[in-house]
C-alpha cells in the first residue's frame, strides 16, 4: 500500500473542498481498501467520510424513498420504508456478498464498485481501466465473467454491483454535491459504457460526492424479482441477474421495468423492451420477445458466449416470477 | 487388557478452546511485538524467459526498507552449488528462487523485500521494475497432449501404473457392451485459511528457531540445514498449529527459503507471509485428462478396463500421483491397460493436494461406470457389487480388511436408493429436476515410520512427544484419547506436544497415515512405559509376580485385574522410587511382512442427490451419504468432521474449483477467494457420514486406517452421476460449471 494522507472531513462541504483527482472519499471500505492493496487505487489522499452528518438517514417524503449514501447495504435491505415501498431493493441487496460485506458496505460506496475483471486486479498485466492504453488482455483472454452488451474495444469487463440492478429497473437518482451545488443523475446516465474511456465508469465529476439515492414511488408490491445465477448459491458475482418488476391492469401488463447486471460495464435496460411489454397478457411469448430486444446485440468473447442463452433464459423466468407475485426467495436458493 | 474405554468414543477436540479463542500460536503469530523484518516477494509477470534488468532503486529509497534481494544480489549458499531435495520432492530439481535470470513459471518469485514494516515491504515490492526477454510459453494441457511422456524416474512413495494385462484392444473390440469417453479434472489451487509463511528468529549465537507452515517439521529442518550448509544443532523448526495443509504444507515453500535467507543473510528475525494472490502461484493439483474404456459381458462383467491419464507437470519436476490404478483396484477384469503420462508445462510444480490423484482417477472411472449402467440398463450399484475386487488385482494381494460391500448396503439404505429410477430424467419437481448418483471411494491405508516419547511426572500427569503434526485433522485429540486409555488417566491430564523438531522423529503429516502410525508409535511408547512403571513397582515389593497383562491401569492407578486392593497410584510409585518422572520411548512402522502379502484401503460409497434448475442450469447438492469403511474409528467425533471436510471439498471440486488460466499470457488469472470459488455454506446439504466396522489388526497395530482423505475420493463422481441422472446430460467435464450442465460449452471430442 502506498503513504495516503488521511482526514475525516466532518462536512459534505469539506469533503468535496478536500476532495481531487488524486484522492479518494471512503465510506465501508469495502472495496476502495482491497484495491489499494492491490496497488490498484493509489490514492495520495483519503477522505473518510465517517463523520459527516445526515447521510445515514432513510426517509419518505412524497412517495419518493430517500436513502442516504452512508446507509449500510445490511440497513437499507432491513429498513422497514425500504421493505415496504421498494422491496426489490431490498432483495437485490440480499443477494450479494456477505453479512460481513453488507454490514461495511454502504449505498454510495456501492454505487462506485468497480468491476471484479481479473487483469484490473492484477498489476502485473495490461488493463485499460486501470492503466489507460496499455490495452486489454480480457479480450482473448480469461473472459468468462465478462460483458456480452456494450463492450468496446478496450473494455470488456462488467459492473459487478446487485444493488444498482435494482436502482436501475427503478429509475432511481443519484444525488451528488459538487462546488457548483446539488446535481440529480438518473441511474441510466450515472454509469457509463467503456468506449475508449474505460477508467471512467460513471458520470460523477472528480469533485462531486454522492448524497443519497432517491427512488420514485412505484408500487409493484409482490411482482417484483431478482434472479442471480451464479458459479455456487452465495457470495460470487453474478453472472448474469435480472431485476424486474410489474404492475399488472385487467391481467395485462401496465407497466414493466426490467434490468440485467453481470453483462455489461453498467445496468443494462432496454426501454424498447418495456414499452413492447406494455399492454402484453404476460405469457412465455411475451417474455422470450422481450428478452430478444434486451439481448440484440449480445457479443460473447469465448468464455462468456453462454451468457447471452443464459441471460435470454433468465429474463423471462424473472418476468415470470414478477408476473406471477412470486418473488426470488434470496434465503432458500431454489429458483422459484 | 482392557482400561476404561476412550478410543472409540467421540471427544471433542482438545485445541479447539485454544484455536476458537486465538491462543492458538499460528506461524504468523510467532514474535509478534518484537523487533521483526518483514519480507514481501515480487513475482514475475511472464512464464518462460529470462530477466534482462531488475531496477530496486524506487524500491530501495522507501523508508523502512532494508534490502530487496534478487538473483543479481543473493548471498551463495550451498543451496545454489548443490543439488537437494526435500522428503517429498518428485524427480527433478526443485525451484531455487533467484538462482538466476530464468523464468520457469508465471508468479515465480525474483524478488525479496525486507523492510521494517509489512506496509513498506508491500509498498516497495510494487516498486521494482523487471525488463524481460520473453520466451514461447506452453500452459494448454490440451495443446500439449502430444508431448505426454511416462515418467523415466517414479516418484518415491507413488505406485506406477501395473504392467497391462491380457489383450485390451481385442477385449473391448470383442465385447457385447463397451463404453469409451475422455474424462478432465481442471487445475486447482489449495486454499487453506492461513496463507504460506515463515517466521525465522535468529537467536543468540546465530541459531534459527524457524516456524514455517509446514506439515512436517523435520522436512523443513533437513531441507533448510541442506540448502543453507548449517548443521541440524543450529536449526530448530516449531509449528504447533496449521490453519489447514492440504498437501501443500507437505514441502518447504519457497517463503521458507527466502525467509531463511534473508535472516542469515542480515542477521535479523524475519517474517514472510505471502499475500493470497502469491499462494495462487505456489502449488496445485495438476489438470488431468483421461480417457476410460471398458468392456463388460452382458451381465455386467467387467472384460476389459483401459484408463489413461495425462496430467501437466512444471518444467522442472515430474509431479506424479496415483490416477488410474484405483480402476482396477476396485474392479477385476481378465484385460487391463492402465497408463499416467505427463506433460511439462511452464507452471509451478503440482503439488500434493487432499488424496492426491484419487478423486481425478475415480472421477473418470466411476462417471465411466455408470456410463456402462445405462448401457446394460443396470442399476449402478448393482453394477458396482457385480464386479466387487475380493483381492487386490492391482498389486495381486489380499485385502487387510475390505467391508465395502457393507459400506454399499448401509449407504443406500439409509439414502433410500432402492426405487431409484433407471432412467434420467424421471424425477422432476417443479422447475427442478432431481437425480440420484453414487459412486466408490478408495484410499491406501499406509503406515509410515514414527517415534514417541511419553513423560510421566510425579503428579502423575503424562505428556507426549511426536514431531508430526496436527494440521486440523484432529491428531492432538485422538493421541491424546490413546495415551489416556493406555494409561488409565482421564484426557485432561495427558498433554500432547507436536510440531517440534526437538520431538521424537516423525515424516510429514500426509497421506491419511499419521493416525495409524503416530497413534502406533504412542500406544508403544506407553506400553514401554507401563513395563517400566510395573518393574519399578516390583522393586519396591508390589504386584509381585504380575505382569502387565494382569494390571489394570484406571484412574491414575495401577492394580491387578482381580484385586482392586492392591491399586497403586502411577505418581507413587514415582515417588516410592525417587524419581521426579519417567521417561519411555516407542516407535510403530509398516510390518513389512505383513506388506509383503496384503494390501489395505479405505474405502467409501458416496450417494448424492442433486437438483438442476432444468433451463437455468443451477445445481444444488441436496443430501449426500457417506458410509466409510476405515478400520478403527478412533473419535467418532474428528472423524466425522474428517469426512465431511473431504465432502465438501468434493462438491467444490465437482462444481466449483478451477485455476483458471491465460495461456496468451502463460497467468493464471483468477487469484483471489472472490473468483475462485470453493463451496460456500449454502451449497453444502446436510452430510450423513456412516461408519461401517472393520476389525483390522494387520493394516496397522491399532486397527486403523486413516480418514484424511476417503471423503473426498467418491464425492465429484456420486455428484457428476447425479447430474446426469437428473438432466440426461453425462458432464464429463470438471467443475460442472452452468454452462456445462446446460450443454452451452463445446468439449473437445
Amino acid at each position: 500500500m502506498r503513504p495516503f494522507t488521511f482526514s475525516r472531513p466532518e462536512a459534505p462541504a469539506l469533503a468535496i473542498a478536500g476532495k481531487d483527482a488524486a484522492s479518494r472519499f471512503l465510506a465501508g471500505g469495502t472495496n476502495l481498501v482491497d484495491l489499494m492493496k492491490y496497488d490498484v487505487e493509489r490514492p495520495a489522499a483519503v477522505l473518510d467520510l465517517g463523520r459527516i452528518a445526515g447521510l445515514r438517514e432513510v426517509t419518505q417524503a412524497g412517495g419518493t424513498l430517500r436513502i442516504g449514501a452512508l446507509v449500510t447495504n445490511a440497513d437499507a435491505a432491513a429498513h422497514p420504508l425500504v421493505l415496504a415501498h421498494h422491496p426489490l431493493l431490498a432483495d437485490a441487496i440480499l443477494a450479494g456478498a456477505t453479512p460481513q460485506l453488507r454490514n461495511m458496505a454502504t449505498t454510495g460506496g456501492n454505487l462506485l464498485q468497480r468491476t471484479r475483471c481479473h487483469y484490473f486486479y492484477d498489476r502485473q498485466t495490461a488493463c485499460n481501466k486501470r492503466e489507460p492504453g496499455t490495452g486489454c488482455p480480457a479480450i482473448g483472454g480469461v473472459n468468462r465473467i465478462h460483458a456480452i452488451l456494450g463492450a468496446s474495444e478496450s473494455c470488456i469487463a462488467t459492473h459487478p454491483s446487485d444493488m444498482c440492478v435494482a436502482l436501475a429497473a427503478l429509475e432511481a437518482v443519484v444525488v451528488a454535491q459538487g462546488p457548483e451545488g446539488e446535481r440529480r443523475i438518473p441511474m441510466a446516465e450515472f454509469h457509463r459504457l467503456p468506449g475508449n474511456e474505460p477508467q471512467r465508469d460513471t458520470t460523477l465529476g472528480e469533485r462531486e460526492l454522492i448524497t443519497a439515492v432517491e427512488i420514485p414511488a412505484w408500487d409493484y408490491g409482490a411482482h417484483r424479482t431478482y434472479l442471480k445465477l451464479r458459479d455456487r448459491l452465495s457470495y460470487a458475482f453474478a453472472l448474469v441477474s435480472v431485476a424486474a418488476a410489474v404492475t399488472l391492469e385487467g391481467g395485462r401488463i401496465a407497466k414493466a421495468r426490467i434490468a440485467l447486471g453481470g453483462v455489461a460495464h453498467k445496468p443494462w435496460r432496454v426501454a424498447e423492451a418495456e414499452t413492447m411489454l406494455q399492454g402484453q397478457a404476460p405469457g412465455e411469448d411475451a417474455f422470450a420477445a422481450a428478452a430478444s430486444l434486451i439481448l440484440r446485440g449480445a457479443q460473447g468473447q469465448g468464455h462468456n458466449d453462454f451468457k447471452i442463452e443464459l441471460a435470454r433464459r433468465a429474463i423471462p423466468r424473472a418476468l415470470h416470477q414478477a408476473a406471477h407475485a412470486t418473488p426470488q426467495s434470496h434465503v432458500e436458493k431454489r429458483i422459484a | 487388557m482392557q482400561n476404561q474405554r476412550i478410543i472409540g468414543t467421540p471427544q471433542d477436540r482438545v485445541d479447539g478452546r485454544a484455536k476458537v479463542t486465538g491462543a492458538a500460536p499460528y506461524v504468523a503469530d510467532f514474535a509478534a511485538g518484537q523487533p521483526i523484518l518483514q519480507a514481501h516477494p515480487v513475482g514475475s509477470a511472464i512464464a518462460r524467459g529470462r530477466i534482462l534488468a531488475m531496477d530496486t532503486s524506487r524500491a530501495l529509497a522507501v523508508p523502512g526498507v532494508v534490502e530487496v534481494f534478487t538473483h543479481e544480489n543473493r548471498p551463495r549458499t550451498s543451496w545454489f552449488g548443490s543439488s537437494w531435495q526435500d522428503e517429498v520432492a518428485p524427480p527433478g530439481q526443485p525451484l531455487r528462487p533467484l538462482h538466476d535470470a530464468r523464468i520457469l513459471h508465471s508468479g515465480q518469485p525474483i524478488a525479496l523485500v525486507v523492510a521494517e514494516t509489512y506496509e513498506a515491504a508491500r509498498h516497495a515490492a510494487n516498486l521494482v521494475t523487471v525488463a524481460y526477454e520473453e520466451e514461447a510459453h506452453h500452459t494448454d494441457l490440451g495443446l500439449r497432449l502430444g508431448t505426454a511422456y511416462v515418467p523415466p524416474k517414479t516418484r518415491s512413495g507413488t505406485t506406477p501404473p501395473p504392467k497391462p494385462k491380457g489383450d485390451v484392444e481385442a477385449a473391448l473390440a470383442a465385447a457385447p457392451v463397451t463404453h469409451q469417453a475422455r474424462y478432465s479434472v481442471a487445475a486447482e489451487v489449495h486454499n487453506a485459511m492461513e496463507p504460506h509463511a515463515t517466521t525465522v528468529i535468529v537467536e543468540e549465537g546465530g541459531a534459527l528457531l524457524i516456524h514455517d507452515k509446514i506439515q512436517g517439521v523435520m522436512n523443513t529442518q533437513a531441507t533448510v540445514c541442506a540448502i543453507f550448509g548449517l548443521a541440524k544443532e543450529k536449526v530448530r523448526v516449531v509449528t504447533p498449529y496449521l490453519g489447514g495443509g492440504f498437501g501443500s504444507g507437505l514441502r518447504p515453500h519457497h517463503q521458507c527459503f527466502l525467509a531463511v535467507m534473508a535472516a542469515l543473510a542480515l542477521n535479523r528475525s524475519v517474517k514472510l507471509v505471502l499475500p493470497r494472490d502469491h499462494q495462487f502461484f505456489l502449488a496445485h493439483r495438476p489438470q488431468t485428462e483421461m480417457l476410460v474404456a471398458l468392456g463388460a459381458t452382458r451381465d455386467g462383467k467387467l472384460t476389459a478396463i483401459r484408463h489413461d491419464a495425462i496430467a501437466g507437470t512444471s518444467t522442472y519436476e515430474d509431479h506424479q500421483e496415483v490416477v488410474v490404478n484405483w480402476t482396477n483396484l476396485l474392479y477385476p477384469a481378465p484385460n487391463v491397460s492402465l497408463s499416467h503420462k505427463l506433460v511439462k508445462l511452464d507452471i509451478e510444480s503440482p503439488t500434493d493436494m487432499r488424496a492426491p490423484g484419487a478423486p481425478i482417477g475415480l472421477f473418470a472411472a466411476e462417471s465411466a461406470m455408470d456410463e456402462l449402467a445405462e448401457k446394460l440398463g443396470m442399476c449402478p450399484l448393482q453394477l458396482r457389487l457385480v464386479n466387487h475386487a475380493d483381492t487386490d488385482e492391482v498389486s495381486n494381494k489380499r485385502h487387510t480388511s475390505k467391508e465395502l460391500r457393507a459400506a454399499y448396503r448401509m449407504g443406500a439404505e439409509r439414502f433410500g436408493w432402492q426405487g431409484r429410477p433407471l432412467a434420467p430424467r424421471a424425477m422432476k419437481d417443479g422447475h427442478e429436476l432431481v437425480g440420484w448418483g453414487m459412486a466408490t471411494g478408495a484410499w491406501e491405508a499406509q503406515m509410515q515410520t514414527h517415534h514417541a516419547r511419553v513423560m510421566l511426572d510425579g503428579e502423575g500427569r503424562a505428556t507426549v512427544g511426536v514431531a508430526t503434526a496436527d494440521i486440523g485433522t484432529g491428531t492432538y485429540t485422538i493421541l491424546t484419547q490413546i495415551a489416556a486409555e493406555a494409561l488409565g488417566l482421564p484426557m485432561a491430564r495427558v498433554t500432547v506436544l507436536l510440531g517440534d523438531s526437538l520431538l521424537p522423529k516423525a515424516p510429514v503429516s500426509g497421506g491419511s497415515w499419521t493416525a495409524a502410525s503416530a497413534g502406533a508409535a504412542v500406544d508403544d511408547a506407553c506400553a514401554r512405559l507401563k513395563a517400566e512403571l510395573l518393574r519399578l513397582a516390583q522393586k519396591k515389593g508390589r504386584l509381585l509376580g504380575a505382569t502387565l497383562e494382569d494390571l489394570r491401569f484406571a484412574d491414575g492407578a495401577m492394580a491387578r485385574w482381580s484385586d482392586a486392593g492392591t491399586a497403586i497410584p502411577l505418581a507413587d510409585i514415582l515417588g516410592e522410587s525417587g524419581r521426579d518422572s519417567l521417561v519411555a520411548d516407542g516407535k510403530a512402522g509398516p510390518d513389512m511382512l505383513s506388506q509383503l502379502r496384503y494390501s489395505s484401503h479405505a474405502h467409501s460409497a458416496v450417494f448424492a442427490e442433486v437438483r438442476v434448475d432444468e433451463a437455468l442450469g443451477q445445481v444444488r447438492v441436496t443430501r449426500m451419504v457417506q458410509a466409510v469403511a476405515a478400520g478403527r474409528i478412533l473419535n467418532p467425533k474428528t472423524a466425522r468432521s474428517q469426512v465431511i471436510g473431504g465432502a465438501v471439498w468434493g462438491i467444490g471440486m465437482a462444481l466449483h474449483e478451477e485455476a483458471q488460466e491465460d495461456h496468451v499470457l502463460g497467468r493464471r488469472m483468477n487469484h483471489n477467494l472472490a473468483e475462485y470459488h470453493i463451496p460456500a455454506c449454502a451449497d453444502v446439504p446436510d452430510i450423513d457420514v456412516l461408519f461401517v466396522e472393520e476389525h483390522d489388526p494387520r493394516t496397522s497395530p491399532l486397527g486403523v486406517k486413516g480418514l484424511g482423505e476417503i471423503g473426498i475420493c467418491g464425492a465429484p463422481p456420486a455428484i457428476a452421476n447425479a447430474v446426469w441422472h437428473a438432466t440426461g446430460r453425462r458432464v464429463r467435464d470438471l467443475p460442472m460449471t452452468i454452462e456445462r450442465v446446460l450443454g452451452l460449452k463445446d468439449t473437445p471430442a
